[in-house]
């Protein structure tokens, strides 16, 4: 296990539903039986459509969602937490070596808080400084590494762009010196000019700090720039994963490809070769049985237009898997 | 040859607490029948605002220039001051598709009953026409069951579904010219696919003028025949697609394309575009891209360039700052 810092084994988060008090109480199968290892130091991208789970898993691996069943382990350098059976204390411990950077920097800033407060909140509230002089010395110096300057940390968020204000939720998220990062969609809100930036620092504070980062993003080409791993998820399932280049030079599942061909493509002579996938994403009320994708795969095999080949991934090449269902 | 719209010298200001805003300067567009003009650039450039202007949506505070002229159909648009001029463009001859179709949607009413609302204002036609004109719209857009959603509630359908719901009433009056405001960007990318494939369907079919607003350049490319390329209010450089795409002339032009993350060349750094877009409230004098310009053109830097566009190829029109800072360097 020396090398990985997560592991989530075989983890389904279900969330109780009812329509109204009378009807019956449904389960919403968020996510299904999901099996990931991050490795330390590693840039683990998570992408899909919205409704597919990935913000739940994120929020599981963080221990913000409750997880029905399975485990998650982070590995620590002298022990292991299992999230799904953890105290008081160890949670605490937890929540300073793992973060999230949220997607929207106009609503993760108190406006009524200066960028300094912002940032020294995780510190106070975690009791890791003892002095205001150690907290102020630590915003400083992360503030710093953020790119953010000593004099901004005077003012109130409404004063900064949107770029500035996602420096700062990252100051914040990173004061507390974590190994590992949630990044839900943290450039989605952002301007393609100001979205290089942040994912360069992201790029450059992962080498600094030694951090590890689960990278959620409904973006491909994002994805595909910033990501060492990238597992791409559909209903509550990892359709494939594998590593980033392999994976979007040579995808093997039908949901890849489709969402591969969806990005449109900056050549103006290139116009319209997507695949066109029809339909929506079907409710996790009640996903369809077998291959959740049948009902909008381009080319369904025979066996699973009934729905009986059930989910579970293959290894195509080493590190490349695939679920089954796409590889026969 | 008379296009359908044609912007001609627009300045739009806002007048705020803090001081009068500029919010566009100068632009002169045109669009013609059947045609699409997208327009790009950041949060903050304007093009919602210029958008906006030719139907006369802008705030109170808002004034224009004596000398501009927004001409759709051989009317200025600017000099409409009664509310029966205005509801001829308002959802008559022009229609707008916004970002957010939960936002644009009354909430409490029937997506149905919105739709034979504005029929009923535009067309003399009875309820009955009405309800048919639109359910055939609704399925024109390739929403199933269209009877069972024309009676239905906007938070009912799902994102893609509204989007199209958004688009068939838009189009139900047969508008000519259609303004489509970021119509993309709040859907995913398979969403988004089809959508695409739906306006450039309909545009084709009914021959209308489009002005698509969005901030994505690969969105630019699979729609647009023209481009604008906006920042700060002012149109920085125009031209066919293929030219602006494949030749950019502008620096500005030329970071927007390196800052986007592009699938087939995952070896490419990734160049953000230095610095911030500057606050309205103090535009550069000059050219209005010089605080951010990675190019060092003395005179431009200083702001002794004042803003004007070049045609350097024909039909490729292009600030005559940014042509000299792409000459040097």
């Amino acid at each position: 296990m020396g090398d990985n810092l997560i592991s989530v084994n075989n983890v389904s988060v279900n969330f109780d539903y009812q329509e109204n008090f009378i009807s019956k109480k449904q389960k919403i199968h968020a996510v299904n039986n999901i099996n990931i290892k991050i490795k330390k130091g590693s840039f683990f991208g998570l992408v899909g459509e919205s409704g597919s789970g990935k913000t739940t898993l994120g929020r599981a691996i963080l221990g913000a969602n409750k997880i029905s069943s399975g485990n998650v382990i982070f590995h620590d350098d002298e022990r292991d937490y299992d999230l799904t059976n953890m105290n008081k204390q160890d949670l605490k411990e937890y929540r300073k070596k793992a973060q999230l950077i949220f997607q929207d920097p106009y609503a993760a800033l108190s406006p009524r808080m200066t960028v300094r407060d912002i940032i020294a909140e995780p510190l106070e509230v975690m009791k890791i400084t003892n002095s205001r002089q150690e907290t102020d010395e630590r915003v400083r110096d992360i503030a710093a590494k953020c790119r953010l300057n000593i004099e901004h940390l005077r003012r109130f968020p409404h004063a900064f762009s949107g770029g500035q204000r996602q420096r700062i939720s990252i100051a914040r998220a990173l004061v507390s010196n974590p190994k590992f990062i949630v990044a839900d969609e943290s450039v989605a809100a952002l301007d393609v000019s100001i979205q290089a930036d942040i994912l360069n620092l992201l790029k450059h504070l992962q080498s600094e700090l030694n951090l590890t980062y689960l990278f959620i993003s409904h973006d491909l080409s994002v994805v595909a720039h910033v990501c060492d791993v990238v597992a791409v998820m559909y209903l509550g399932h990892i359709v494939e994963m594998g590593p980033s280049r392999e994976l979007f030079k040579n995808p093997k599942h039908s949901y890849t490809k489709a969402l591969l061909s969806s990005i449109p493509s900056i050549d103006p002579e290139k116009r319209s070769e997507a695949i066109e996938l029809k339909g929506e994403i079907p409710s996790a009320l009640n996903p369809p049985p077998g291959c959740v994708f049948r009902t909008r795969c381009p080319n369904p095999g025979i066996d699973c237009k009934g729905g009986e080949i059930t989910m579970g991934l293959t290894e195509v090449e080493p590190g490349h898997w695939v679920d089954q269902c796409c590889v026969l | 040859m008379s296009h359908l719209l044609e912007v001609k010298n627009l300045d739009v200001k806002f007048d705020t607490d803090e001081g009068r805003i500029t919010a566009v300067e100068n632009i002169s567009l045109s669009v013609d029948q059947g045609e699409v003009l997208g327009i790009v650039g950041e949060s903050g450039s304007g093009k919602s605002v210029t958008a906006k202007s030719i139907m006369k949506l802008n705030p109170g505070n808002t004034s224009y220039n004596e000398d501009a002229e927004i001409i759709l159909d051989n009317e200025n648009v600017l000099q409409f001051t009664s509310k029966q001029d205005l509801k001829k463009i308002r959802g008559g001859k022009v229609s707008m598709i916004f970002q957010e179709p939960m936002a644009s949607f009354a909430p409490a009413i029937k997506i149905g009953a919105q739709m034979v609302e504005q029929l009923l204002i535009h067309k003399n036609i009875n309820k009955d026409e009405a309800k048919s004109i639109s359910i055939n719209m609704l399925k024109r857009v390739g929403i199933a069951d269209a009877e069972k959603r024309f009676n239905q509630y906007a938070f009912e359908l799902s994102g893609g579904m509204r989007q199209r719901a958004m688009i068939a009433m838009a189009l139900s009056t047969m508008p000519k010219l259609l303004l489509a405001d970021e119509p993309t960007t709040a859907l995913d990318v398979t969403i988004q696919a089809q959508v695409i494939n739906l306006i450039k369907d309909i545009i084709k079919e009914y021959q209308m003028g489009v002005i698509f607003i969005t901030h994505d350049l690969g969105v630019i490319a699979q729609v647009a025949d023209h481009v604008a390329v906006m920042y700060l209010g002012s149109v920085v450089e125009k031209g066919p697609v293929n030219e602006i795409l494949k030749n950019p002339k502008h620096p500005y032009t030329k970071g927007l394309l390196q800052a986007l993350p592009d699938i087939n060349n995952l070896d490419a750094p990734l160049s953000p575009i230095p610095g911030n877009i500057p606050s309205p409230l103090d535009r550069p004098t000059g050219c209005v891209f010089r605080t951010r310009c990675p190019h060092h053109n003395p005179e431009g830097k200083d702001g002794k360039i004042e803003m004007k566009l070049i045609e350097v190829e024909p039909g490729h029109w292009v600030d005559q700052c940014g042509i000299q800072c792409g000459q040097n360097g």
